[in-house]
């Protein structure tokens, strides 16, 4: 039997504008306050993962020239959106292996300002069709065969949805979004916090179609880390620490397997279906044993997939599921009372580690104003798109 | 003048220009890029499949705002072509959601990328069937 992990102590910084910190700061304020919050240092830490995307890399060895090189074996993750989840779960497989009791897991991203994430510029074009890449393309293919901007690649993803179970208009894409607009009004370090009505959603700037601006994951700056121990160790610790460690009940990484037509549109439901089986597995619980849940809603039309992916409601039914108010903070399945991406923001590479803060926050029952009453499980999951798959699931300690 | 090329090595401009898919022998997974291996099955012997020029809309996005140079809007689709799922625009309609629906009929269709050192450069998209 593997060594059970929990979490000792975890962090977030404020999200939104960060103009004078950079990817270093935001990396060292996560990782000083989860430590602090663990009541251990950086001597006591065996193992370090750190994930940045657009920072130029490297960050594990630049965080620890700010807060403490000890020597220790220091991995640099890259898993698009799962970047910070990868982060974890990398020290989470050291902690269960054995070869750490304690173990530090970082993300950081600066985003502020930012823009649309496109994926990509468009071509610059020469004299003559030339034949280039893997589809043989003479021209850039970005608007010209389909989408590669996050907004459209996720808007797909939504109306494939519709197209095979209906249901899935405008106005249910909408719905979502203010909902967790308005759940962020309770969360101080969110980056906005402002309610939207629904015909303010629905008449804003459209990005793509069904995504309007207020349904897009908001660019911002932000850092969270987490410190992990073994149980073993956890039990030789302090009685207030052990009271309030979150248990690790399941800590899953999953790719996505091939399915026809993964490659012309990215299937981010196999591989999260796949990842979120394995935890209620490792768990011993299901979707009704989970008391809050923070899901990667990157886009409106990505989170009303993974109502589904996720086990939350009946296959195909995500939408009547939507429009029961299931998912608000006062329904029998709160998600996203964070605010979720669209309104807590989301530097990519703090997200994966940001929503275990949220859960653990509910969980020890210091999450204040939003505090989900009498939380005892919770479930994080984000998807890099890939693709990456992160779900965990975490329980109150029983002390 | 010159022949024209396909905007995509996977665009087959004979007298009915269509798509043509790699298939994997083994398996019979099908791809429209230059493959290493089938991810499917490993398998490294694939032939050419013709890809139906018919199919139905299963998923689109009205693009409003892209990367610099490409003109917006246009509508991002995902057609299923008897069985095998092909990306394209959706053209020769106007790009706004009553015009553009999930489940309809739509077929291949080119157009002129324009010219360069006199040969012209074909697109394809789909449109309304
Ligand atoms: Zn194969």
């Amino acid at each position: 039997m593997a060594e059970n992990a929990w979490i000792l102590g975890i962090h977030m910084t404020k999200f939104g504008k960060r103009p004078t910190d950079d990817v270093v700061d935001l990396a060292s304020e996560a990782a000083l306050g989860a430590l602090k919050d663990a009541g251990v240092g950086m001597k006591d830490i065996q193992v370090l993962a750190a994930g940045n995307l657009r920072g130029g890399g490297g960050l594990a060895q630049a965080l620890q020239k700010q807060i403490g090189q000890t020597g220790i074996p220091a991995f640099n993750v890259a898993n698009a959106c799962a970047t910070g989840a990868t982060a974890l779960r990398v020290a989470i497989m050291a902690i269960k292996a054995g070869e750490a009791d304690f173990g530090l897991a970082v993300g950081a991203e600066k985003l502020s300002g930012v823009g649309l994430l496109t994926g990509n510029t468009a071509r610059a074009e020469g004299d003559e069709w030339t034949p280039a890449g893997r589809f043989g393309a003479v021209t850039g293919l970005d608007g010209r065969t389909g989408t590669e901007t996050m907004p459209g690649v996720f808007a797909q993803v939504g109306m494939e949805y519709g197209h095979k179970y209906g249901g899935a208009s405008f106005e249910l894409f909408a719905k979502i979004a203010e909902k967790n607009h308005a759940h962020s009004t309770l969360n101080p370090l969110a980056a906005y916090q402002k309610r939207f009505t629904l015909d303010q959603i629905m008449n804003d700037v459209m990005i793509a179609y069904p995504n309007t601006r207020s349904m897009c994951s908001a660019n911002c700056d932000g850092g969270a880390a987490a410190v992990v121990v073994s149980e073993a160790k956890l039990r030789t610790l302090s009685l207030e620490q052990q009271r309030r460690a979150i248990k690790v009940s399941a800590s899953v990484l999953t790719s996505d397997p091939w399915q026809a037509a993964c490659q012309v549109l990215p299937d981010i439901n196999t591989l999260t279906k796949a990842a979120a089986n394995q935890a209620y597995e490792q768990a011993g619980l299901g979707p009704s044993d989970l008391d809050l849940v923070e899901l990667h809603d990157c886009f409106a039309t990505a989170e009303l997939v993974h109502y589904d992916n996720l086990g939350l409601c009946e296959t195909g039914g995500a939408a009547d599921f939507c429009n029961s108010g299931a998912t608000w903070r006062d329904g029998t399945t709160p998600v996203n009372v964070s605010g979720g991406l669209e309104s807590k923001g989301h530097p990519i590479s703090a997200t994966g580690i940001a929503n275990i803060w949220e859960v653990c926050h509910h969980l020890r029952g210091e999450a204040g104003d939003r505090q989900i009453e009498g939380a005892r499980a919770g479930l994080a999951h984000v998807i890099g798109l890939g693709s990456a798959c992160g779900v965990h699931i975490l329980e109150k300690s029983a002390a | 003048m010159a022949e024209p090329v396909p905007m995509v090595d996977y665009l087959i401009l004979d007298e009915r220009p269509h798509l043509r898919a790699t298939l994997c022998s083994d398996c019979g997974a099908t791809y429209f890029d230059r493959r290493n291996a089938c991810a499917h099955c490993g398998g490294t012997s694939f032939s050419h499949q013709d890809v139906p020029t018919q199919g139905t809309l299963i998923s689109f996005s009205i693009v409003h705002h892209a990367a610099p140079g490409i003109p917006t809007p246009f509508v991002a689709g995902i057609v299923d072509c008897d069985g095998t799922a092909a990306r394209g625009n959706i053209i020769n309609t106007p790009p706004d959601p009553e015009h553009v629906t999930l489940g309809m009929k739509v077929r291949l269709a080119t157009y002129s990328l324009g010219e360069k050192a006199g040969v012209e450069a074909i697109g394809y998209g789909f449109e309304p069937a």
